[in-house]
């Protein structure tokens, strides 16, 4: 456990992107199996222990640390994990040396929700500070240091030397400690057997757009919908439905997953059907569905879902992915008519006479269900990640309001003890005339680190009030607030929730009983 | 005993002793002013008159350039103020010429910390435990996260990472008064006496400790030098410069950081300090509360910091205590 602790401490404070790839490529060089195995997966997609949750690691701590004196060191600490291996007592002398990561998993495994009161602390004992963060961590099967799947997989490809596409394909198939992975890459054992496995197929993924032209002639232009990007994958006499991570998503939307009888693996846009443009409700109506584990039937019949397919990356064992955009578009379409129309429909070209003509069609496109453009090279083979040149987003201009700073609370990770999530709130009538301000949304993010240092310095100086980890503000400051989309909501006092919010701008410039009121917020609504 | 006297008083901008109508570490101008130590937040310029120890003084007289109504006070001697208080200065073992005040009036007796430690530190003399009706305690620390681990492991640390990559340097962020010379006190300690290269923010301040006799060995400053120089080398800085043009003329440097904060790993992050150094001018949570314990005054006040969990920690143990909301006190740095 020293090596993975010291390993997840150098990730902690190494920046960048090489230093981290070196990092873990030399820890998976020089780490036994499964040892390396079980860490990999603990870096990355998280190891599940069913008797250890982060309320374990809670209800420990307060038999042994004042409620009061935790619920403050965990509010500027900002991280559980880390507070709890911070206060940990130590013992005079620890019960047996460190345990290897495997052993510790082992024992993890072993823990029942009763047993684990007694066994956590004595695994805990045996470690030091940095120890036990990286245990916690791991056994609560949330590491948030900042360590993509992505990053993971390109350092173990550096590490032994293999494709990184190869290493992407494989892992999904597999297990943790992923043995077949390390056996092959490490040891040249032949590659695990992935082409009958209903397997995720890592995403083609787009740059923003910046302020230049594209030729039409070369770049094809389709609506960016406003749902969530899926692939849909069958094969071996599977279907399942994952989502842009990568998490398999089939039960809560078993209605695509089975009118997938195709062997293929496509890549679309999941949306709910509505009154909007191309037959989609707002993405507030795609929520309904989301994080669900059982669907019931009044879910399925009133939000029924269906997806709008971009592209076609396997059909019948044959691999497109090589092969131009153009040409994978063309077998899509030929594939429409083998699929259930209900459930699936094309993504229609938007056509223009040149690149001025495509940003009056963005610009005037104002349904709810569209986020703005998808911009692609016609040329462009699928391959995974963001690769420069190929595929870009236009998003439509975001929609911007004045709000008032009302409530600041502390942020967690890299913004701790910074007061960083901000509550703000428009005007319900005129400020001049008595009006009150009501909370219309809050933003954590959208400012610099300067800023933050700025605007945590004016929290502190204009407060009124303090609840916990709340700090009331004078209401004094105004934000220009950004965001996607406005809607109704019976869950705020004032009947609007934001998509997206993000602070554009500190506006000192202006006073409070100038910001917004919430009129105009409600006429922005279009649900 | 109730130990709330009606001559003095804290208020939002310092303590206020009221018959001799003096301030101490006032946040703005006073006509009298006792400081405690020359840090920026407890010592301002602009007073009428300056009661501070020799070392104080000259800090301030680096910093504003002035030593109109400068009244110096030795550790261990006492003054006679108005209104028949009687002030004496104290080691606080913050940084050179930190002092604990204690004041008296008809009986009563109050000391107020300003900064302290209880950690031996080769700039300061360590802090001396007082007997006191009313102890006004800093905070800085006062959370039980905070345990500073002994000088030596984190000066290891340091040199080990030196030495790992010779063509590299270690550029260590420590706050420009006490921080910065502790750090290289204790690393010539650890036998350590390659030159040391400091950003100018540094220079005046380790000059004025060499004056009053802390050996700090060779320094040079980074203007003077080539980059290649400095390979292999240790460089300080004030922690604003961390991240700063400044630091390209530096070879490829390891960024590092001084400080109690240094103990939380967002607060590194929040910093892009690649080597965390938990070193602190600060009692960490285990000697704050040793010392009220040892100290055992009839009641604590306690300020700047986290006031609330060694609050809590007072009440837990039967201790009367008391937060203070003082204003202008800064814990970025340390």
């Amino acid at each position: 456990m020293e090596e993975f602790a010291a390993l997840v401490d150098a990730l902690v404070y190494t920046r960048s992107r090489n230093g981290k790839l070196a990092l873990i490529a030399d820890y998976l060089r020089r780490t036994p199996d499964p040892d390396r195995g079980w860490a990999l997966a603990a870096l990355t997609e998280g190891l599940d222990f069913p008797a250890v949750k982060a309320g374990t690691i809670r209800a420990l701590m307060h038999e042994r640390v004042d409620p009061v004196l935790w619920t403050l060191s965990r509010d500027f600490v900002g991280d559980t994990a880390e507070t709890a291996s911070l206060l940990w007592p130590e013992p005079a002398e620890p019960p047996a040396p460190p345990p290897s990561v495997s052993e510790t998993v082992e024992l993890l495994r072993g823990m029942t929700r009763v047993s684990v009161t007694g066994e956590l602390p004595r695994l805990l004992d045996r470690l030091d500070a940095a120890g036990r963060f990286a245990l916690i961590k791991l056994a609560t099967g949330a590491m948030r240091i900042g360590i993509s799947a992505r990053l993971a997989k390109v350092a173990f490809a550096q590490a032994f030397e293999v494709p990184v596409d190869e290493v992407e394909e494989y892992w999904h198939g597999l297990e943790p400690p992923y043995a077949p992975l390390f056996a092959w890459a490490a040891q040249g054992a032949p590659p695990p057997d992935t082409e009958n496995l209903p397997l995720f197929r890592p995403f083609m993924l787009a740059h923003p757009l910046e302020a230049e032209e594209l030729d039409l002639a070369e770049f094809a232009a389709e609506w960016k919908w406003d749902g969530i990007r899926v692939q849909l994958v069958r094969a071996g006499g599977e279907s399942r439905v994952f989502s842009r991570s990568g998490d398999d998503i089939s039960g809560s939307f078993p209605e695509i997953a089975e009118a997938l009888a195709i062997p293929a693996v496509l890549d679309g846009e999941l949306l709910v059907r509505g009154s909007h443009q191309g037959g989609a409700a707002s993405f507030n109506a795609l929520q309904q569905r989301l994080g669900r584990k059982a669907v019931s039937k009044k879910m399925l019949a009133d939000y029924p879902a269906f997806v709008r397919l971009y592209d076609l990356l396997i059909l019948e064992g044959e691999d497109l992915r090589p092969l131009p955009w153009e040409e994978r578009r063309r077998r899509l379409e030929a594939l429409m008519e083998h699929l259930p129309p209900g459930r699936f429909d094309l993504s229609r070209i938007v056509e223009a006479e040149d690149f001025a003509g495509l940003s009056i069609l963005r610009d005037s496109a104002r349904d709810d269900a569209i986020e703005g453009l998808m911009l692609k090279r016609r040329d462009s083979p699928y391959v995974a990640g963001r690769r420069t040149g190929l595929w870009y987003k236009w998003k439509r201009d975001p929609l911007l309001i004045d709000a008032v700073l009302m409530y600041a609370q502390r942020g967690s990770g890299r913004r701790s003890s910074f007061y960083s999530d901000y509550t703000f709130g428009c005007w319900d009538g005129d400020p001049d005339q008595g009006a009150e301000l009501l909370p219309v949304g809050k933003a954590y993010f959208g400012f610099s680190d300067e800023e933050l240092r700025w605007l945590d310095r004016y929290v502190r100086n204009h407060t009124v009030n303090r609840f916990g980890p709340v700090r009331e503000t004078d209401r004094s400051l105004v934000f220009e607030v950004a965001f996607d989309s406005v809607h109704r909501s019976t869950r705020h006092k004032s009947g609007v929730a934001m998509r997206f919010p993000r602070i554009s701008r500190i506006r000192t410039d202006k006073p409070a009983h100038e910001a917004d009121r919430i009129e105009t917020l409600r006429a922005m609504i279009r649900d | 005993m109730i130990a709330d006297f009606a001559w003095i008083r804290p208020e939002p901008h310092g303590i206020h002793i009221l018959p001799a109508d003096s301030w101490i570490d006032p946040a703005r101008p006073a006509e009298r002013a006792l400081v405690t130590h020359g840090h920026a937040d407890h010592a301002r310029g602009g007073h009428g008159a300056t009661v501070a120890t020799p070392e104080t003084l000259a800090i301030m007289k680096l910093r504003y350039g002035t030593t109109d109504g400068a009244r110096p006070v030795s550790y261990g001697e006492s003054i006679d103020l108005a209104g028949g208080v009687r002030a004496t200065f104290l080691p606080a073992g913050h940084v050179l010429g930190s002092a604990q005040i204690l004041l008296e009036h008809a009986g009563d007796r109050v000391i107020v910390t300003g900064d302290y430690k209880r950690r031996p530190d080769p700039t300061c003399p360590p802090f001396e435990v007082t007997p006191c009706d009313i102890f006004v305690t800093e905070a800085t620390f006062g959370l039980p996260v905070f345990h500073h681990p002994p000088i030596g492991e984190e000066i290891g640390k340091l040199l080990r990472r030196l030495a790992a990559d010779p063509e590299r340097c270690v550029l260590v962020g420590a706050y420009a008064l006490g921080k910065a010379q502790r750090v290289i006190a204790e690393l010539r300690a650890a036998g350590h006496h390659q030159p040391i290269y400091l950003h100018g923010a540094m220079e005046r301040m380790c000059r004025l400790y060499q004056e009053f006799g802390v050996e700090l060995g060779e320094l040079r400053l980074v203007s003077d030098h080539r980059k290649e120089e400095m390979r292999g080398h240790v460089v300080i800085c004030p922690p604003s410069a961390l991240n700063d043009r400044w630091s390209r003329r530096l070879p490829d440097p390891v960024t590092a950081m001084a400080s109690g904060w240094m103990r939380v790993r967002q607060r590194a992050r929040q910093r892009n300090v690649e080597l965390p150094l938990v070193i602190s001018d600060h009692a960490d949570w285990a000697e704050l509360t040793r010392t009220i314990e040892e100290v055992d005054p009839a009641e604590s006040w306690i300020t700047h910091g986290r006031e609330e969990a060694l609050l809590r920690w007072c009440q837990l143990n039967q201790r009367r205590a008391r937060a203070l909301a003082l204003v202008g006190y800064e814990d970025e740095d340390d």
